[in-house]
């Protein structure tokens, strides 16, 4: 069980450069923190795609334990987890996530 | 779950840490909280923020605790940062 969730979470990563674990759609976000995240990427202007966790339990309580990590949104970038709302605005902030995120969205 | 024993959850994992709470909300479940540790020391913002949530443990599953706003800093970051 545990295996087939964290599978289906490995093959979404990897096939996608800028991946958004979030609650509901970057049109209609159900949270505070996963609509500010949205605006970041919204603002870096580059292509990201999202997973709504309220639309899957299992993808939602797996995606916790895929990175020990407890809240959503989650923020993966080339594969790796990058990490929440309050990161990624840091990063954002301080200029490193542009960089990040560039150099991911090349490789595609 | 109060501010306070947020703080101590923190204080109690992180022993050399400077804690603030803030439940903005005042309702218990909202919270922003800035800890300034120096076991944060070359640690990534992802294990910064690990560390926090393991010392909180189950309160931050969105049950107990519905929204953490957390900002965490070592000392020397602390003593730059004007906020």
């Amino acid at each position: 069980m545990a295996d087939d969730v964290f599978q289906r979470i490995r093959d979404e990563i990897a096939s996608n450069k800028v991946l958004i674990y979030m609650k509901g759609t970057p049109s209609f976000p159900m949270c505070g923190f996963s609509a500010a995240t949205i605006d970041v990427f919204n603002e870096l202007g580059v292509k990201y795609e999202t997973v709504d966790v309220l639309a899957d339990p299992e993808i939602r309580e797996g995606i916790k334990r895929f990175s020990n990590w407890p809240t959503i949104p989650q923020v993966y970038i080339d594969g790796k987890f990058v990490g929440g709302c309050d990161i990624v605005r840091e990063m954002y902030a301080s200029g490193e996530l542009e960089p990040l995120v560039r150099s991911a969205v090349a490789k595609d | 779950m109060t501010s306070a024993e947020i703080r101590t959850r923190i204080e109690g994992a992180l022993p050399g840490a400077s804690v603030e709470v803030n439940d903005y909300t005042g309702t218990g479940d909202h919270f922003e909280v800035r800890v300034v540790a120096p076991e944060f020391e070359n640690l990534s913002l992802v294990e910064r923020h690990q560390m926090v949530y393991a010392a909180l443990g189950q309160a931050v599953d969105g049950r107990t605790i519905h929204a953490l706003a957390l900002k965490t800093l070592t000392p020397s970051q602390a003593g730059r940062t004007v906020e």
